[in-house]
């Protein structure tokens, strides 16, 4: 009520500022005056960079989804490439092993680098030593980390995992050359990849955690368990809803590995979302159907904006709260 | 004021930064010589390889003055043609396979040849058989069939002797192979016999294994539509073959994403017996994946059923579309000095060997005759001093090549169909329930699909 009270009187107010402000209006010369230019001349680099190879790579591939092109000769085509994807027998083979991957990945990669955190708080001494080992991965460079890994899933006896399982007398596995485990072996990878960063994120969440929280709940016979069940948990609450939105995200974009690892095989077994834009794209040699690549690349930009969008509205409430 | 002054500078010279970085992309000759980027070598070839170049390539700038020939790494590869197709990073003169020169001729993407093919007299010579595969309708030309191969059975002549098998006896029929391949994996540890399986030659590969047992996976209707024939009697045989190595002998090693690179890289490292692939590839062997010479052996790869024959290919040199006629000019002289007159002149012929011996690169690999059998016998006399290939151990090869049908590789959809059957190969290799007649079936439906579409 008292805003609307106060509403006329602001207006009243502006009227009587407007013949001043018209005088105050922007010209060429106050831009330049008030460092317009060498605003602009600042941030050019970093607009012609993002204009050049983000937007408008964008604004080319959203087009190029109604054409038919092999950047040599182009054709509108409407709707045909996104209704020629959606036909596709392989589209469902790539979303349910794009979803596969993203389960496995929450089962493999949400707890574990959860429990590797909550363990290394509990750690006394040489805490920077350990961070320093978990991150280590992540240093790694991805292409050299998969490489290494193939080498380790070598599916003869000799092979290096399957020796270490020979020691306790477990038979060698087929790993990358099975189609049900392919992708398990490939979700193993990207966890080891990828936890060092999250360790490091829930660490620091963790020494956020006010210590008197724990005094408390030791004073009511807590033990470890019911410290981390009815404390951490709760207390990390906010953070690990975002890194499992930020997760579904990743993996719903998951390449590199089944591009390295597998390239998609066996059987298809391995084939992701991203691997089928690639394949649409560059797998027939003579132009490629990048119609059909960008197609399907906008379809997932719209289910990643949506969720994105959730994440946004997630984290905004979390931000209130 | 002052920090407004000072920001604008720092703007100023922020962008200077920018454009001379954006100056230095742009280039050009200044020796007033006319530039052409021809095609090398894949990467990862061996320094020596590039030695044998610069003396080629010296050679050449020593007969034509006015041109500068600049060596650009090249290798085609599906994914990666496409990109640089695209991208217009292509040297102006490269080699594309026989599979895609039709296609690249129904998108103008090459460029037209015939006067400059007429003029040097090769229009007649080339074996007519493989020179339309580079005529559109009209007849023109556009491109220079340079060297052409037929699938070989590549095999370690160290592994066969480690498993008491006689090296200068080669497997001759498809039972024969199995059986070494399981006496090799039983005796050595090694995979007796491998199959490609990744990025299209998984496709390749059974096409050409279905030729063998007598099959034909596609019918040209002379229409400019084809007929998907996957599903055929020799197909079914082939993958059989591989089904009874891989499950019933495990004659077949653990690995089985190999595409063509790593199954090289495999073989010559001593850990595949036996192998099928282009007759030429021990040049790429040796330079690019360090073969011993030693252990390699090359014969034909059996024949079996009605009407059987070796899938034959090859590749052809080509100017890109895009170049303006003086580059086009020079482009042609590089093409015929550098792959044709090695075919056809003695002088050439021997200077070239003489290049390559003298940085220890093959001279010799068994190819196939893109020109007339009498010039490539003619050829092959001009350079018999230089032969470094242990020929003794290519004689299987040598032996039965000519007696063989060989059949070119399917024109419709070529790569997108191998890539489809790469997953029926893998199939079979890594499930051992795999329903073959099924997967069959469903890859002809799926290949007339993609045969149709267009």
């Amino acid at each position: 009520m008292t805003i609307l009270d106060e509403a006329p009187a602001l207006i009243e107010s502006e009227r009587e500022s407007a013949p001043v402000q018209r005088k105050r209006k922007r010209t060429p010369l106050t831009w330049f005056r008030g460092g317009g230019l060498s605003n602009l001349l600042f941030l050019a680099p970093m607009i012609i960079v993002f204009a050049v190879f983000s937007w408008s790579p964008i604004i080319r591939s959203f087009i190029m989804s109604f054409q038919k092109t092999n950047l040599i000769t182009t054709s509108w085509v409407g709707l045909d490439n996104f209704e020629r994807v959606l036909s596709d027998p392989l589209l469902g083979t790539a979303i349910v092993n794009t979803l596969y991957f993203a389960l496995l990945a929450l089962v493999f990669g949400f707890p574990i680098p959860l429990l590797l955190a909550v363990l290394m708080s509990e750690v006394k001494r040489a805490k920077g030593l350990y961070s320093a080992l978990a991150y280590l991965p992540v240093v790694i460079p991805p292409v050299v980390a998969v490489l290494l890994w193939k080498f380790f899933y070598d599916a003869s006896p000799t092979g290096v995992f399957n020796t270490i399982l020979g020691w306790v007398g477990i038979a060698p596995q087929p790993w990358l050359q099975s189609g049900a485990s392919a992708m398990p072996s490939l979700v193993i990878e990207a966890t080891w990849a990828a936890a060092g960063g999250s360790i490091i994120i829930y660490l620091a969440a963790l020494l956020s955690v006010p210590p008197e929280l724990y005094d408390a709940a030791e004073v009511d016979g807590a033990s470890v368990w019911r410290k981390v069940w009815h404390v951490t948990l709760p207390q990390l609450r906010g953070v690990l809803f975002i890194m499992l939105i930020l997760q579904v995200i990743a993996t719903a974009q998951v390449f590199l590995e089944p591009f390295l690892f597998t390239g998609g095989g066996p059987n298809n077994a391995t084939v992701t979302m991203l691997m089928l834009i690639y394949r649409y794209a560059f797998q027939n040699s003579l132009g490629g159907n990048y119609g059909e690549a960008t197609a399907l690349s906008v379809m997932l930009a719209i289910v990643l904006a949506i969720l994105s969008f959730i994440y946004f509205k997630v984290t905004e409430r979390w931000s209130s709260n | 004021m002052k920090s407004r002054s000072r920001a604008l500078i720092a703007g100023v010279a922020a962008f200077g930064v920018i454009a001379s970085l954006a100056a230095c992309s742009t280039g050009g000759s200044a020796s007033g010589k006319t530039e052409i980027r021809v095609a090398t070598f894949p990467p990862g070839a061996d320094a020596a390889a590039y030695e044998a170049f610069a003396t080629q390539e010296a050679q050449f700038e020593k007969l034509n003055p006015d041109i500068d020939v600049i060596g650009v790494e090249y290798e085609w590869t599906g994914p990666t043609f496409a990109v640089q197709l695209a991208g217009g990073s292509l040297p102006d003169v490269f080699t594309v396979p026989f599979t895609d020169a039709k296609t690249l001729l129904e998108n103008g993407q090459l460029n037209d040849v015939t006067k400059e093919v007429t003029d040097l007299g090769y229009a007649d010579k080339f074996n007519p058989i493989i020179l339309s595969g580079v005529q559109d309708a009209d007849g023109n030309i556009y491109g220079f069939p340079r060297q052409a191969y037929a699938m070989g059975l590549h095999y370690n002549r160290t592994l066969f002797e480690q498993a008491g098998l006689d090296p200068n006896s080669p497997p001759t029929t498809w039972d024969e192979v199995r059986e070494d391949a399981k006496i090799i994996a039983e005796k050595t540890g090694k995979a007796g016999y491998a199959q490609m399986t990744m990025n299209n030659t998984g496709g390749w590969q059974l096409t050409a294994g279905s030729i063998a047992h007598g099959g034909r996976t596609q019918v040209d209707n002379g229409d400019g539509t084809y007929t998907s024939t996957i599903d055929n009697p020799g197909t079914e045989a082939d993958l059989q073959f591989l089904h009874d190595l891989r499950w019933e002998d495990n004659s077949m090693g653990s690995n089985f994403l190999l595409d063509w690179g790593v199954i090289n890289q495999e073989f010559a490292a001593g850990n595949i017996g036996m192998y099928t692939s282009g007759s030429d590839v021990y040049t790429a062997l040796v330079r690019d994946f360090s073969l011993n010479p030693d252990d390699y052996g090359l014969t034909v790869i059996p024949t079996e059923g009605d009407d059987p024959g070796v899938l034959g290919g090859g590749d052809i040199a080509v100017v890109s579309p895009t170049v303006d006629a003086t580059t086009k000019a020079a482009s042609i002289k590089w093409i015929d000095w550098y792959y044709m007159q090695k075919l056809l002149d003695k002088d050439a012929a021997i200077a070239d060997a003489e290049a390559l011996v003298a940085s220890d690169q093959a001279v010799g690999t068994p190819v196939l005759p893109v020109l007339d059998q009498a010039t490539y016998e003619q050829s092959r006399e001009w350079i018999a001093p230089y032969v470094n290939v242990p020929l003794d151990q290519m004689s299987g090869f040598f032996d039965g090549i000519f007696d063989q049908t060989p059949v070119g590789e399917p024109k419709g959809k070529t790569q997108e169909i191998y890539a489809l059957l790469d997953s029926v190969v893998q199939a079979v290799l890594t499930d051992e329930n795999a329903d073959i007649p099924a997967l069959l079936k469903q890859a002809d439906k799926d290949a007339q699909a993609l045969l149709d579409g267009n």
